[in-house]
């Protein structure tokens, strides 16, 4: 299975653009799988440092996830202020007890401000690029999440920090 | 299992706990037959929560999804609740698995359907077919490019 939409600077990436490495997360807000995954890419991140770019791109499972959507749009709001990773960590950081609410609070600790955020929410740049990522990353093959796709594939492992380690340095 | 070019058979099944529903019905839509082991199964609880995410680009390609397993009417209906599925689960009950037969996806060995997808033309003709590992969720790229090829 591989990779239908390319990384293009539309993305929201974090490390180098010519890294090795280019790890891409389809992933829910809300999910707790995704919640688990979290923590094990930011401690690859740490492990590979420049070697491994990381791009997040949404895949709100609505109906499981009543606050999925609302998260996302949340995070690509930030984005518009230039606050995407900061949101985009604390929301994941808090994703037991999300509502509307703490999702407005969480943006606005960032820096967030939630008045333009409001007028931003509803807008397409935040709606499309959500519902976009949405099908790029079921014509990609996304089956649930989080899925993860490493250099362009679609990766099969256990999203477990050694297992992954393991299989990104085997690419170096 | 039928393939590509074959006539998709006929059924009539319960969609809900006093309505059936029969293929010929939709003729003239697409129709997306997602056969699958059962309701509340990991994987396909995943599988059908995922479709309900797809109906929006299934419907913008003239097509119906209907999710089908031996399961009764009453079971569909408590696992559709749960899950908020927007699309019907048909109840191939009685005779048990008789449609999974028809389109050569039954398992006897587990008394269960495959996981089988089938995408079936306006005038009622497979388009596509595909049986999955039956702890693989298929996704839904193999649907939509079949879709896309149907243009």
């Amino acid at each position: 299975m591989s990779l239908r939409v390319p990384v293009s600077d539309n993305d929201h990436s974090q490390g180098e653009k010519n890294a090795a490495i280019v790890l891409i997360e389809y992933g829910d807000y809300e999910c707790p799988h995704c919640g688990a995954a979290y923590p094990v890419i930011k401690k690859l991140q740490k492990h590979f440092g420049g070697k491994l770019r990381f791009i997040f791109r949404n895949f709100p499972i609505a109906e499981s996830h009543p606050h999925a959507v609302t998260a996302a749009y949340v995070a690509e709001a930030s984005a518009l202020q230039d606050k995407f990773w900061p949101v985009h960590d604390l929301i994941y950081e808090h994703q037991q007890n999300l509502s509307t609410k703490l999702l407005l609070s969480l943006a606005e600790s960032a820096g967030v401000d939630i008045k333009q955020l409001s007028q931003d929410i509803s807008t397409p740049a935040v709606t499309d690029r959500v519902e976009k990522d949405l099908e790029g990353g079921a014509r990609s093959g996304v089956n649930g999440t989080p899925s993860f796709f490493v250099n362009g594939y679609k990766y099969e492992g256990y999203h477990e920090y050694d297992r992954m380690r393991k299989d990104l340095e085997s690419i170096l | 299992m039928l393939q590509k070019g074959e006539k998709a058979p006929e059924f009539e099944l319960f969609s809900t706990p006093d309505q059936k529903l029969k293929l010929s019905e939709l003729k003239g839509k697409r129709v997306i037959l997602a056969f699958y082991p059962a309701d509340w199964s990991p994987v396909c609880s995943d599988q059908m929560a995922l479709y309900n995410e797809m109906l929006k680009l299934f419907h913008k390609q003239n097509a119906e999804l209907l999710g089908i397993s031996v399961d009764s009417k009453w079971c569909h209906l408590a696992f559709a609740q749960s899950r908020n599925l927007h699309f019907p689960l048909l109840a191939d009950f009685e005779e048990k698995g008789e449609t999974a037969r028809k389109y050569g996806v039954y398992n006897e060995a587990e008394g269960e359907s495959n996981r089988a997808l089938f995408v079936i033309d306006e005038n009622g003709t497979i388009a596509w077919s595909y049986l999955s590992p039956t702890g693989m969720n298929p996704g839904a790229d193999g649907i939509l490019d079949a879709l896309d090829a149907m243009k």
